[in-house]
């Protein structure tokens, strides 16, 4: 789209069709032949067709729409924002959160608590991280400041639970070690765009 | 009346055809809304019942336990007799109407079972000479149910409910007289035998190409009579709540569905026997079947129909009948009867 058409906001007046409706017959005669057209018009047995189409598609053409949902379940797409996930490094196996507290900081509607602190090794560390999904209004924001990629939003939307913190702690939301393998490398908002290679431009010398 | 009943028929026999038609035409009922949730969900890409049994075939007894064992209330208010009846008028009189249809082919009781064996069962349990008029009438009788119902409710969606059955009742009757007028005039007899026998010769002697429009009449008439969709007044969800029906729960709001499914099968077979052959044989199709195959094609026109279209607003709906219906039955009379006299 150029930027011509983007700058012309006066939409929806160009492809306007005006319907060629009739006037309601005034004289008995033109009543008549109003009723006889419409009777003898057939579009009752068009829409008899399209439904006994359907019927057809759906039974023989595999068509069907529905989705026996507990047993089956559509794809999301990777930007849908359910249950967070804290993803792991690859090579290390240890969590990917750096403790930098952004997204503590950023989260609006301030569900997030982390707590750090130096370990033996004078790295941070991740001593307590919740999210209080009660007040959570998944706006992806936490995972799209996150420097490291470690908060990301996962597909889990089935989010009945007895209680409210499940789900909710740092433990239950990191990949598991066992299934570092089975971790997905999130595609969602705030990730890393397919072709951020070549959107790196390098910085002028003269700076 | 006169019931001309025929010499080998005992009362054994008819009660033992009534105690059949009661079985089997409550369970075809009930299967019948199974039918029709499935059908409406297909023609809208839906599955319909699929949980109980295999393909929710059984959704028909998870149903009836359902009703059986509701609560049934009466409202504070309502009027307690006449609103217990009111379910049983319409059943019965559905029931009544199809005592005159011939449902099953006669057959006699085999010897070896005990006190019944010998016993002739006719084919309808009733053999009238005036069959068409009985069924039409018991029918139309039909109506007091839901007319009662709505009115000794003391609900006002049950009292308009109620109006709407008066103005239903008042617009179709007249068009499913005449509409069938030109038929019986064709046959010279209101006896369904004797229209069954008139369209022995195969396909084309079938009523329906010497009187099409009287079958579009008829059907029309039939789909208001039985209040199937495009003339579904009496309990439109979207505009009267449940209409006549808004005060019932458990049995007796079952009992009107028994009813409305047992008068769309009795307008069925009407439709079957007057103007699509009946039951005669049918190439090497035995007749039992090829009326079973009938039967079922109006019974699936209507669920079609339902799935299809709109409904008409009451005004219409007499609109309809009065000043268009009626006329082109009239017409279609006189015709038939200037062909006839040719």
């Amino acid at each position: 789209m150029s930027l011509e058409e983007f700058k012309n906001r006066n939409i929806g007046k160009q492809n306007y069709v005006k319907l060629d409706l009739e006037h309601t017959p005034q004289t008995p005669l033109g009543r008549f032949s109003r009723v006889v057209r419409r009777t003898l018009k057939g579009e009752l047995f068009v829409g008899l067709y399209v439904t006994l189409r359907e019927m057809i598609n759906a039974l023989f053409r595999g068509e069907m729409h529905t989705v026996k949902y507990p047993l089956e379940k559509l794809p999301i797409s990777p930007r849908y924002r359910a249950i967070h996930d804290m993803l792991r490094l690859l090579e290390s196996g240890h969590y990917r959160c750096i403790g930098c507290g952004l997204c503590e900081k950023i989260c609006i509607s301030n569900c997030i608590r982390m707590d750090t602190r130096y370990d033996e090794n004078q790295r941070k560390e991740v001593s307590e991280y919740t999210i209080n999904f009660g007040r959570c209004i998944f706006c992806g924001y936490c995972a799209e400041v996150c420097p490291e990629l470690a908060i990301v939003h996962g597909g889990r939307y089935e989010t009945a639970s007895e209680q409210r913190a499940s789900f909710s702690i740092f433990e239950d939301m990191l990949t598991p070690v066992d299934a570092l393998k089975q971790q997905k490398e999130y595609d969602g908002f705030g990730a890393v765009s397919p072709n951020a290679d070549e959107n790196i431009k390098k910085t002028p010398l003269a700076y | 009346m006169e019931v001309t009943v025929l010499p080998e028929v005992t009362w054994l026999g008819v009660v033992i055809k009534a105690v059949i038609i009661l079985a089997i035409i409550s369970a075809i009922a009930g299967f019948g809304t199974y039918l029709e949730r499935k059908v409406l969900a297909f023609m809208q890409r839906r599955l319909g019942p699929m949980h109980v049994g295999p393909y929710g075939l059984l959704q028909i007894l998870a149903d009836g336990i359902k009703l059986f064992t509701k609560e049934d209330i009466v409202p504070q208010n309502a009027n307690k007799l006449i609103f217990q009846v009111a379910p049983a008028i319409t059943a019965a009189t559905a029931f009544i109407a199809l005592s005159a249809v011939p449902v099953f082919p006669d057959f006699t009781i085999p010897e070896f079972i005990p006190l019944l064996g010998g016993t002739f069962v006719p084919s309808m349990a009733a053999d009238l000479n005036i069959g068409v008029l009985f069924i039409l009438g018991m029918m139309a009788a039909g109506l007091y149910g839901p007319l009662l119902a709505g009115m000794a409710q003391a609900n006002k969606w049950g009292i308009l409910g109620s109006a709407r059955t008066a103005i239903q009742f008042l617009s179709y009757e007249v068009v499913t007289g005449l509409s069938i007028l030109a038929p019986i005039m064709l046959v010279g007899s209101l006896s369904l035998i004797e229209f069954n026998d008139y369209q022995a010769g195969g396909i084309g002697s079938w009523m329906m190409w010497q009187q099409p429009v009287a079958l579009i009449l008829f059907l029309i008439a039939g789909f208001a009579e039985t209040n199937r969709t495009p003339f579904d007044l009496l309990e439109h969800e979207a505009e009267v709540v449940s209409g006549y029906a808004t005060e019932y729960s458990g049995m007796r709001w079952g009992m009107f569905f028994i009813g409305e499914y047992a008068n769309m099968i009795t307008i069925s077979v009407l439709a079957a026997v007057i103007f699509a052959g009946g039951y005669n044989d049918l190439g090497f199709l035995a007749g039992w079947f090829v009326i079973i195959l009938k039967i079922a094609f109006f019974f699936f026109l209507m669920l079609w129909v339902r799935a299809a279209w709109p409904h008409v607003r009451p005004d219409q709906l007499m609109w309809l009948c009065w000043k268009v219906l009626m006329p082109i039955a009239v017409i279609n009379v006189v015709i038939t009867g200037f062909v006839m006299m040719a």
